[in-house]
């Protein structure tokens, strides 16, 4: 039983999620291989090569490769999927885009989502947005599965020296084509993995006075998230969502500031360690969920959160 | 052109679940029941290319038990021209769903088929994309703008990092986003309008597929709950037990 890891890289750098995806993969206890396809990818090869979990890196290095197009991705993951038993990969955009375009091709019926890995075919996943937990066992010889990140400790991206097996592409597929991207760059830490994540609600009546969440964010080295009623009203953009369609994140510390807590947000980051829940509201349903509540005007309570932070 | 749209009935958005008590599932019996808000969306999105002269016709299809036929309703009352049904059990998984759909697409060659990004009971987001590969298909997931020109789809996608935008090389699989559109409401003279629709069955049989399931679901539980915590009285002792009790900042 060999384990297939597809590396999830962005700019250079390996996606975080894909760490967590390998954390899963360990579970297993069998030898892992990842498999890194890009388009001049020299420096994620060699940042994967060095994660200790990992025994071989396949790379794929080519044009085709290079913006992740599933029609491109899908074939070369089928051309090696026989080596192996499992294959992983986060439960990322990227990881949903790919994954069952490629499962379809090997006709097997993916597992979404793992929370957790009971024996080599069997897994739990969230289903109902998180109100229920299904186990469910496979009965395809070849298991494609999706990782939740925030389920799984991320491996250490150190300590190792994996070799190193150039492949070949597969050639463009011609079904597609990237035209350009448009990425809220940010000097903050990536919501999914942050230690501290702050997010607003409609509480925060406009895009504006979400800076006043971003100075307590940088102040604690947190990532700013938002409601779907947040991003909907335009007040933050889509990639800030936390929720049952958008991010799953369990921080070590969650603030909750003018949400009111509906069953898709909790969803999103009932799993945090310590939630906070900053609400003018005293019956807003995020204080049921919260280890801390303070019932309070946001546009008062943040700024002296602000000035009362070191 | 044509468009197919996919469209399932799940409980309703609004619904707390519960899961029943020996573990097999969530109860659904008494239950209420709608189209996927998902599949709505997916739906909007087809009317308004109907609308803005871009397809001439628009079909929905559902796979489950003789319920979904209602769904259909709900759709061809927005607007869709007519439905076609599948007798199959609710949990069919899918990619048995994506092998009838797709069975159903090489009779109707539609230009497009525009789905739901996932269904909102097992979240499973797997069902566009497999259905893509098996007609080998262009795919295009997570819009969340859709425009039509030439014989390709450019689309908008919602990622990870913000937004990106690819095309399309039609036929294509779209799968479709929240902030696409809002869907509209049926108005009362288009609900009988729609009881006049057609519906076609199919059968599992007459499409060639083996649904036989893959996953078995061993059981179904509840997540463990949380407690609600303490309410603290200023933002001085929040830092304070943030600091000092739990110790997170």
């Amino acid at each position: 039983m060999t384990i297939l890891v597809i590396i999830e890289h962005h700019d250079e750098v390996i996606a975080p999620a894909t760490l967590s995806a390998i954390g899963a993969a360990t579970k297993l206890s069998e030898p892992i291989e990842a498999l890194v396809a890009g388009n001049k990818v020299k420096k994620v090869t060699e940042a994967t090569s060095e994660i200790a979990s990992i025994s071989k890196v396949l790379v794929a290095d080519s044009f085709e490769y290079e913006y992740n197009l599933a029609e491109n991705l899908s074939p070369l993951i089928v051309r090696l999927a026989k080596n192996y038993s499992h294959i992983f990969a986060p439960a990322t955009t990227f990881g949903k885009n790919i994954m069952p375009r490629t499962a379809a091709l090997l006709d097997v019926m993916q597992i979404s989502d793992i929370v957790e890995i009971i024996s080599p075919d069997t897994f739990k996943r969230p289903i109902y947005a998180g109100n229920a937990l299904a186990t469910v066992q496979s009965a395809d010889p070849l298991k494609l599965i999706t990782v939740r990140s925030t389920a799984f400790e991320a491996v250490k991206a150190s300590g190792g020296s994996a070799e190193i097996e150039n492949i070949d592409g597969t050639g463009n597929a011609g079904l597609s084509e990237f035209e350009s991207s448009e990425l809220s760059g940010t000097e903050r830490p990536e919501l999914t993995s942050a230690g501290i994540v702050i997010s607003g609600g409609r509480g925060m009546q406009d895009s504006s006075n979400f800076s006043m969440l971003e100075k307590v964010a940088d102040k604690l080295g947190a990532a700013v998230g938002a409601s779907r009623a947040a991003v909907d009203a335009g007040f933050a953009p889509n990639d800030y969502q936390v929720g049952q369609t958008g991010k799953v994140v369990a921080p070590e510390l969650y603030m909750a500031v003018g949400i009111s807590g509906a069953i898709q947000h909790l969803a999103g980051m009932k799993d945090s360690k310590v939630i906070v829940a900053i609400n003018k509201d005293e019956e807003a349903p995020i204080f049921q969920v919260a280890d801390y509540g303070l019932v309070a005007d946001l546009f008062e309570a943040m700024p002296e959160l602000d000035s009362k932070l070191p | 052109m044509k468009i197919l749209v996919p469209v399932k009935r799940v409980i309703d958005y609004n619904v707390k679940v519960r899961v029943k008590q020996d573990q097999t599932g969530v109860e659904l019996n008494n239950v209420k029941m709608a189209m996927n808000p998902f599949d709505e969306i997916a739906v909007e999105q087809a009317l308004r290319l109907k609308e803005a002269g871009k397809a001439e016709e628009i079909v929905l299809v559902s796979i489950g038990p003789t319920q979904a036929q209602e769904t259909i309703r709900t759709g061809l009352a927005m607007g869709a021209d007519r439905g076609i049904y599948i007798d199959a059990p609710h949990e069919t998984e899918p990619l048995s769903v994506a092998k009838l759909l797709a069975g159903v697409a090489k009779k109707e060659n539609p230009g497009l088929i525009i789905c739901g990004k996932q269904a909102i009971d097992d979240d499973s987001n797997q069902t566009g994309q497999m259905m893509s590969a098996i007609l080998g298909w262009s795919q295009a997931t997570f819009a969340s703008s859709v425009s039509l020109a030439n014989g390709s789809a450019t689309i908008v996608r919602e990622i990870d990092g913000g937004l990106e935008t690819i095309k399309v090389k039609m036929p294509a699989v779209i799968t479709v986003d929240l902030r696409l559109n809002e869907p509209r409401y049926a108005s009362l003279p288009n609900i009988m309008k729609a009881k006049k629709k057609p519906i076609d069955t199919l059968t599992v049989e007459e499409l060639g597929v083996d649904i036989k399931p893959r996953l078995s679901v061993i059981k179904v539980e509840e997540p463990a709950t949380r407690e609600a915590g303490v309410k603290v009285s200023s933002v001085t002792e929040l830092i304070e037990k943030l600091k000092e009790e739990v110790k997170v900042i």
